[in-house]
């Protein structure tokens, strides 16, 4: 490829946090205009949408009661989702992992007889064990077979959802109220407190804080994280010293399988207080955490500002939906553009670009 | 067009190609500053200097892959803008390269067709390719089977087909990246008859090397280059080694090390009958023994591709073998993983440097204790023990010589030099008994190179018992105490420094075993 | 229900249900064998049926919409190839990203148009003489639309293109060794933009298929995750068209047999089936020395700058 004379592209030599730093808030500002366009065929202009996803997500107790609600799932995935991707496996199933979470907790709630003050904790348990060993599943697959990850972890994404739609008609099936089905209430003991007067299950959202406390540690400072560093940042030089890819693999998956099955637990038992379908359960917030965890750069204690961030569009994009009568989708488009100019904007961290002037 | 070597002597005949004060950049390094090149129709020109001279960089941007920062290309008389291989190939300038540019899975005529758009429309004129194809291998004795698929061929096959690419393309000016690095002694005599017989039918060969004896042997004339400029162009009736040595590098060349003679020790290593796989499932390794002293550094001989890659993997636990044994001190490493067998002391100096023996993106400090981390003096319970891995990496810069701005530098932003000297560092600490050493000079400047064949020689001083892999006859020769020549997998013969003789190494290389080759 | 009309109903099943699965798994071996992973193939195949819906119900010609739909999965390949090829971006993510868009674009996009009957659907058509073959003739010949059997004819034509020609041979290089390819005059960025884009055409076509023939309708979500899919089937397929065929069909086939234990297992653990299915399939076929011998092309997913060595 010819470039025209007038424009230089150096390699980098070191990327600062600055760059860093620089090119994503870039990146986001780009998205954001290009977003700003879709408003416009709405017929909304764009500085209104915009400042009233902030004002309606941060502006008022409401508001930031419901960005903190949609964090807390957020913050788990995410941190879970750093380790996976450190390690260079593509877990695009955190969706299904908080499922499958949300169905162990609830199949202990419901069914399993416990003094009632072991309930709860056996209910996280559960779901850090059951969001495990759905991760597990496509970690052994890829270590011992090689089968793709994304698509295993994704399948199992469907899968997940299935089966909980089974339970749910089916063997676990409660009270039916207008054709949705759903499993009876949990018990008082089996359900995760909330700060009165909003929807934050604090104790989850102390989880996630904590979670990605000591994942950086873990990640940074410990014999297993400098493992999984050198596996993620260059299997081949793993391999050579002795470092077990496979081990890390597994081990980095149960972590974030795990995690993402406590989101799950906190959806189930702070939430909703019972199991239901799928999609009311959880929205997206599986998928929307792989984003989370891109533009934390992998790095568990940024996943807390960035979980924030999309807590907000979330909360956001409810707020536009019930005033300007935008749908909600949008917000899947909106995370979708983001997305793309993150990635797109990783170019610009690797390569240095300047416009040189020449004199003729 | 009158060729120089038809001329009479005294007048000048225009020049194929000139380059005029090329310049070219890359960040941290002047590649080529400021070069100057004429090279005259039907001679064989070379370009001598050693690695990093800038040789190859000058005839990439010829070849169009790169673009000079300044200078211009004149091309019989007419300036030229080379932006790209097409164009090259268009100005009639072939290119084979030192890494073969094949794609393995295609066959020789798909390769050799890739990128041209003659014929009808998208399709192959399979019957009319393959008869050119056929002729031109047979006019040159470059002989090919087209329908093979690249990676069922030889090496010595390949380069014949880079070659033939080359010349299917009419290419007028053929330059020519270092190739006989990857041939035995007696395929290097074949390509140069084809080079003669190339130049007869008045081609043009540039030649890029950084061995002497090449030079001397099949050039017209020579340029030579070091750090980026030219030292100066020469006819090479007219000059000597000796004298291009001196050009080469600037001061008088060391061509033996000091090396004391020993009497080495006991067995350290014991390998029987070993067998493996390479990773398309065909035998690599195909019943090799051999023993290994304490002191002793045993070379292994032998063009890349027949078996040395699969040996040094076994033996450090990155294979599994198929059969056979290797005994180190009562164990036998065949059963052992690469943590095991790092854990006993062994010592690998891997080919790859920068792809496997090194994580660029992380630091010098870490890379240092890359291996060594699990143990207690880096790590208690699970916490990495930042204190001590800083002490160790100041005191292996300090004695291995690394230059780093500090021991928190990526090791991806170190000098090649640098990295093998971070590589020694870490794999020699602990005093290791057996060291496996591939390629480990590849690829560096002179002073490096020194430096680490002397670590090496001070390490068998100090008991070692080291197995050098290496394609550089001359490191082989000046290192080891014994030489083992390995070929499609098999010991061909082991002969002691003393016996060896390069023309017979050159024959067991190329296949025949020692009782046959007469030492 | 009779041996025979489940025989019948299989194939039938087999050749429109795994139509799109063909088409959009062909159109994936081609961006693959060029070298690049295209995960938005879900994204391009839910555009696809969106725009191709919209289309054929506004003009009222169902072809017209399969053309528009071939036009959009394109055009939205390639938003990926640019940030795959151009900008070097992570493959995979910019394949995530790419369904996000789409998926998110359509639910937008697409509200108005639920639930809607389509007048005009493709035609079914039957074939003279072939379709009275008994067993075989119903279900293969009788009853299908013409885009099902121009899906399977495009199969040796492909083949042909990819193993027998210049431009076959340009893309399979590409895909392996691109450095060598530019070595020799080939634009790397131009090969893999072509095959990305003809992926997104015949993903698109795919997804036309489904809401202008197959269902035909239009809701959120149409595809049902049939892109991730194809995505296995391409691995199945050992990136060759002809098996791509055969595991399309197959996959089709098992899909609907499944059904048959209906009376014995839950209706949504049925649906779960075919995810299952897909990942059976790569885990029988991702063993490692099979990828060395037949596997994905070296340079898959890694992408191409001139002058690193």
């Amino acid at each position: 490829m010819t470039r025209p004379n007038w424009l230089r592209i150096e390699r980098r030599e070191a990327l600062t946090p600055w760059v860093v730093f620089s090119v994503s808030f870039a990146a986001i500002v780009a998205a954001l205009l290009a977003a700003g366009i879709f408003f416009k065929g709405y017929g909304v202009s764009p500085v209104r949408a915009y400042g009233l996803i902030v004002s309606g997500a941060l502006g008022n107790k409401v508001g930031l009661a419901e960005t903190v609600r949609r964090t807390i799932p957020l913050l788990l995935c995410g941190v879970g989702l750093t380790i996976a991707f450190r390690a260079l496996f593509w877990n695009i199933g955190a969706e299904g992992q908080l499922l499958v979470g949300a169905m162990a907790a609830a199949g202990v709630a419901l069914f399993v007889p416990l003094p009632e003050v072991l309930r709860l904790p056996a209910m996280l348990v559960a779901g850090f064990i059951g969001g495990g060993l759905w991760a597990l599943l496509p970690a052994f697959l890829k270590v011992k077979l090689g089968v793709n990850d994304v698509i295993s972890t994704l399948m199992l994404n469907y899968i997940a959802a299935f089966v909980m739609q089974y339970l749910i008609q089916g063997p676990w099936k409660g009270p039916t109220a207008r054709g949705f089905a759903y499993t009876d209430k949990f018990p008082s003991s089996a359900i995760l407190a909330r700060i009165p007067g909003t929807p934050i299950h604090w104790l989850t959202l102390i989880l996630g804080v904590v979670a990605a406390v000591i994942a950086f540690i873990w990640v940074a400072r410990t014999r297993q994280g400098f493992e999984i560093r050198v596996v993620g940042e260059n299997p081949d030089a793993a391999r050579y010293a002795g470092i077990s890819q496979a081990k890390v693999i597994l081990v980095a998956m149960l972590v974030s399988g795990g995690l993402a099955g406590l989101a799950g637990v906190g959806e189930a038992a702070g939430i909703h207080r019972m199991l239901l379908a799928p999609v009311k359960l959880s929205a997206g917030y599986g998928y929307t955490a792989i984003i989370v965890a891109w533009l934390a750069r992998r790095n568990p204690l940024a996943v807390i500002v960035t979980s924030l961030l999309f807590g907000v569009i979330m909360a956001g994009g409810d707020v536009i939906k019930v005033t300007l009568g935008l749908p909600f989708q949008l917000v899947n488009v909106f995370n979708g553009l983001i997305l793309f100019f993150l990635i797109g904007s990783e170019i610009f961290m690797r390569y240095k670009v300047s416009i040189v002037w020449r004199r003729s | 067009m009158v060729d120089q070597a038809d001329a009479p002597v005294g007048v000048e005949v225009p020049a194929a190609l000139e380059m005029h004060g090329i310049v070219k950049r890359f960040p941290g390094v002047v590649a080529n500053d400021g070069v100057d090149l004429e090279i005259r129709k039907g001679e064989i020109h070379c370009l001598l200097g050693e690695n990093g001279a800038g040789k190859t960089t000058l005839m990439r941007i010829l070849y169009g892959l790169y673009q000079p920062d300044d200078g211009e290309i004149v091309l019989h008389g007419e300036p030229a803008r080379i932006t790209s291989p097409k164009a090259a190939l268009a100005h009639r300038i072939g290119m084979v390269h030192q890494h073969f540019h094949l794609v393995a899975t295609l066959s020789v005529q798909e390769n050799i067709v890739l990128g041209l758009s003659e014929g009808t429309g998208p399709f192959l004129r399979s019957r009319a390719t393959r008869a050119r194809i056929e002729r031109l291998a047979e006019e040159y004795g470059l002989q090919v089977d087209p329908a093979a698929k690249v990676w069922q061929l030889s090496v010595g096959q390949q380069q014949r087909v880079e070659i033939l690419k080359a010349l299917y393309r009419d290419a007028h000016i053929l330059i020519m990246d270092e190739p006989t690095s990857v041939l035995t002694p007696q395929e290097v005599d074949s390509l140069f008859g084809t080079l003669r017989t190339l130049v007869d039918d008045g081609l043009t060969i540039i030649f890029i090397t950084h061995k002497l004896d090449e030079v001397m042997e099949v050039s017209d004339r020579v340029t030579v280059l070091q750090k980026g400029k030219v030292v100066a162009t020469v006819n090479t009736a007219e000059t000597s080694k000796a004298e291009l040595a001196r050009l080469m590098v600037g001061r008088e060349v060391v061509f033996r090390l000091e090396k004391r003679t020993h009497e080495h020790g006991e067995v350290v290593l014991e390998v029987s009958d070993l067998h493996a796989s390479n990773d398309r499932g065909l035998p690599a390794l195909r019943g090799v023994s051999f023993d290994l002293h304490e002191s002793e550094i045993l070379g292994v001989a032998g063009v890349s591709g027949n078996g040395q890659h699969e040996l040094s993997e076994v033996l450090t636990g990155l294979r599994r073998a198929t059969k056979g044994s290797a005994i180190l001190e009562a164990k036998d490493l065949t059963g052992c993983s690469a943590r095991e067998i790092a854990d006993m002391g062994v010592a690998h100096v891997p080919t790859e440097r920068i792809r496997v023996g090194t994580v660029s993106s992380m630091s010098v400090r870490e890379n240092l204790i890359l291996k060594s981390y699990r143990s207690p003096e880096y790590s208690r319970w699970m916490l990495l023990d930042e204190k001590a891995a800083q002490r160790n990496a100041r005191e292996a810069m300090r004695e291995y010589e690394i230059s780093a701005p500090h021991d928190g530098t990526s090791a991806g932003n170190l000098s090649g030099g640098n990295i093998q000297r971070l590589v020694l560092a870490r794999e020699l600490c602990g005093s290791p008994r057996f060291i496996v050493a591939a390629h480990p000079t590849y690829g560096l400047d002179v002073g490096a190179t020194e430096q680490i064949r002397q670590v090496l020689l001070d390490q068998r001083d100090n008991g070692a018992g080291i197995l050098l892999i290496s394609e550089d006859l001359d490191e082989i020769m000046q290192l080891s105490d014994r030489i083992l020549v390995l070929y499609e997998g098999e010991v061909m013969g082991t002969v002691t420094c003393d016996e060896a003789n390069i023309d017979e190494i050159g024959l067991m290389m190329a296949g025949s075993r020692r009782e046959e080759v007469g030492l | 229900m009779s041996w025979q009309s489940w025989v019948i109903s299989t194939f039938a099943f087999m050749l429109s249900y795994g139509t799109p699965l063909l088409l959009a798994t062909l159109g994936e071996i081609f961006a693959e064998r060029a070298g690049v992973l295209n995960l938005g193939i879900e994204g391009m195949m839910i555009m696809g049926a969106y725009s191709a819906f919209v289309t054929a119900y506004v003009t009222g010609n169902p072809w017209f919409g399969v053309l528009v739909a071939g036009a959009v999965g394109c055009g939205f390949s390639i938003i990926h190839a640019v940030a795959s090829i151009t900008l070097r971006a992570n493959q995979v993510v910019s394949g995530l990203a790419l369904t996000l868009l789409g998926l998110g674009l359509s639910g937008v996009l697409g509200r108005p148009w639920g639930g809607r009957p389509l007048p005009n659907t493709l035609p079914e058509i039957t074939i003279p003489g072939l379709s009275k073959i008994p067993i075989l003739g119903p279900s293969l010949f009788e009853g299908h639309s013409l885009l099902v059997y121009i899906a399977i004819l495009l199969v040796p034509v492909l083949w042909y293109v990819l193993f027998r020609t210049r431009i076959g041979i340009t893309i399979r290089s590409v895909g392996e060794d691109p450095a060598t390819a530019d070595s020799l005059g080939v634009s790397v960025s131009r090969v893999r933009y072509l095959s990305v884009a003809f992926g997104g055409l015949l993903a698109g076509v795919a997804g036309g298929y489904l809401s202008v023939s197959y269902y035909p309708a239009w809701t959120e979500g149409l595809t049902g995750g049939m892109g991730w899919i194809v995505v296995a089937l391409t691995i199945f397929a050992f990136w060759n068209p002809g098996m791509g065929l055969l595991g399309s069909f197959l996959f089709a086939a098992l899909y609907h047999l499944s059904f048959r234990l209906q009376p014995w297992v839950a209706p949504e653990l049925l649906r779960a089936l075919p995810y299952l299915f897909a990942i059976l399939v790569l885990a029988f076929v991702s063993r490692g020395t099979l990828q060395r011998k037949a596997g994905a092309p070296s340079a898959l997913t890694i992408p191409y700058t001139r002058g690193q060595d």
